[in-house]
């Protein structure tokens, strides 16, 4: 057991804890003023829902012991034998039960990421169940085939430092599906969206800036030079794609907006999070610019095909997470990491195939998965609040609250 | 006793309250507004998404004085708003018939 490493985690699992109250601003900003505690709401009240989840039977599912490289069993139900010893499988230096609440924190905000998608429109009774569900039978898996010792993904060599195809891959096109399937707002296409507070959502994007090195380097799960070069990185990809986005859309539309560069600097941090243990800090700067310049035109795809992914899910975290783990298979070297493998610009061509199954595999998966969830909600207690209360906004009709009173 | 409704560009609030004190206007109100006349909307973009604006933000200042003071009034106003560019705005001249001083009762003159 080693003291640095060990606070190192526990300060790192705080940090991605704050990620979720940061994105819930994130969010916020960006609707109307009537919906911006609905809104809030869904991302912070998962801090709630998924610990419960977590500790009795998630993060037993995830890291539990291997069944058929699929899923964990249910031998840790309710953390028994997750205690203050190491595990000798997850951060050999720290206790098992410091591994386990770095691991919540990502729990919490991969199902948060998704809310973006459904913004202004979602049952709140809709929303607890399809989290529930979500996380048991979608975030739990994917942890396992990545993460769990036995799990297929990690034994076919799949590289995935912090979560690209784990949790931004799965948010993402879960992001997509739950578009598809709750439709699109009321007067989409005639009215206009227009972001509420751009200063709150800034503030979140700073938030999640911060949050974000406990993210990556503290899935180094030890105080050493891994951590301080993924620290680095997540930092230079952040940077870069903030300013690929400002600089796109200013060639497009005419005038650099802050949305734009905090926009950026999130699909930066989605970009590099899954080669950051990985890749060294000149790529790194490849990885942002380009993360940018992809999530740019992602973000314009939704008008063209016609779904209301209200708040940019799949463009940032779809796209985004989906070129850093292709990018990981291209830029990766033992160099930086001995423990990970080469990409192809550092002659192992085979890695960019391994991304590849993992990225489609993930997107197959996770998409089915909750289309399947969805319908389930759907029969149960329905998606979408009434026609009415959605006019009203949810801040009203779902919680008897207004975000702002003169 | 007539009061006037100003329609004005923001940044032109100060200037026209300091001209309309140099007349010796004692109050005004101001409100913050929207709407549209010629000047139409404008377009606001966020994430690479143009949206037209309709309304455009202005001030609105209601001053109430009488009726002699109300010529010069109108061409300070007009003067101070000024750009000449489409959208400075508009001026209304409305008969008022009483005015109350709350605190005190006064009323007519008085009370402006």
């Amino acid at each position: 057991m080693n003291a640095g490493d060990t606070a190192f985690v526990l300060i790192s699992a705080a940090l991605v804890m704050l990620m979720t109250p940061g994105l819930a601003l994130f969010y916020g900003g960006m609707v109307r003023n009537k919906n911006v505690l609905g809104t809030i709401m869904q991302s912070f009240i998962i801090l709630g829902i998924i610990t419960f989840e977590w500790v009795l039977w998630g993060y037993s599912m995830s890291f539990g012991p291997d069944h058929g490289s699929i899923i964990g069993g249910l031998d840790w139900f309710g953390l028994k034998g997750v205690g203050m010893d190491p595990s000798p499988d997850y951060g050999s230096t720290i206790p098992h039960v410091a591994f386990m609440i770095f691991q919540c924190m990502f729990a919490i905000l991969t199902p948060a990421l998704i809310t973006g998608a459904f913004a202004e429109r979602l049952k709140f009774t809709a929303l607890l169940l399809f989290i529930l569900l979500w996380g048991t039978f979608v975030y739990n898996p994917l942890a396992h085939w990545v993460w769990g010792v036995g799990g297929w993904m990690g034994k076919m060599g799949a590289l995935d430092f912090a979560g690209g195809t784990v949790v931004h891959i799965s948010s993402g096109i879960s992001a997509l599906a739950a578009a598809l399937i709750v439709g699109k707002r009321l007067g989409y296409g005639s009215t206009a969206y227009i972001p509420h507070n751009v200063p709150m959502t800034i503030t979140g994007a700073a938030i999640l800036w911060f949050g974000w090195f406990g993210f990556n380097a503290g899935s180094a799960l030890a105080c050493n030079g891994l951590a301080a070069n993924a620290f680095v990185v997540t930092h230079i990809a952040s940077a870069m794609a903030a300013l690929s986005w400002m600089f796109m859309e200013w060639w497009h539309r005419g005038k650099p907006t802050t949305l734009g560069a905090a926009s950026g600097a999130v699909a930066g941090l989605v970009a590099i999070t899954p080669g950051s243990g990985f890749v060294g800090p000149v790529s790194a700067i490849i990885i942002g610019a380009l993360g940018g310049v992809i999530c740019y035109g992602g973000v314009l795809l939704k008008s063209r095909l016609g779904y209301d992914d209200s708040l940019d899910v799949v463009g940032i975290h779809g796209l985004g997470g989906t070129w850093g783990a292709l990018a990981t298979g291209l830029f990766a070297s033992t160099k930086i990491n001995p423990d990970g493998a080469n990409g192809l610009f550092f002659g192992n061509p085979g890695q960019l195939w391994i991304q590849f199954v993992s990225v489609v595999a993930t997107m197959v998966f996770a998409f089915i998965m909750t289309l399947i969830i969805l319908k389930i909600v759907d029969v149960l207690i329905g998606l979408r609040v009434s026609e009415e209360d959605e006019i009203r906004g949810l801040d009203i009709s779902l919680h008897n609250e207004a975000g702002y009173s003169l | 006793m007539k009061k006037i409704e100003a329609i004005i560009k923001p940044f032109k609030l100060d200037e026209v309250k300091d001209g309309l004190s140099g007349l010796g206007v004692k109050g005004l109100t101001v409100t913050e507004v929207k709407g549209f006349g010629r000047q139409r909307g404008h377009k606001e973009v966020y994430r690479g998404a143009e949206y037209q604006v309709d309304f455009v933000s202005k001030i609105k200042i209601e001053v109430v004085m009488e009726s002699g003071l109300v010529q010069e009034a109108v061409k300070v106003i007009q003067e101070k708003a000024r750009t000449g560019q489409i959208g400075d705005g508009k001026i209304f001249i409305i008969p008022v018939e009483e005015t109350v001083r709350i605190r005190t009762g006064e009323t007519g003159q008085e009370a402006i």
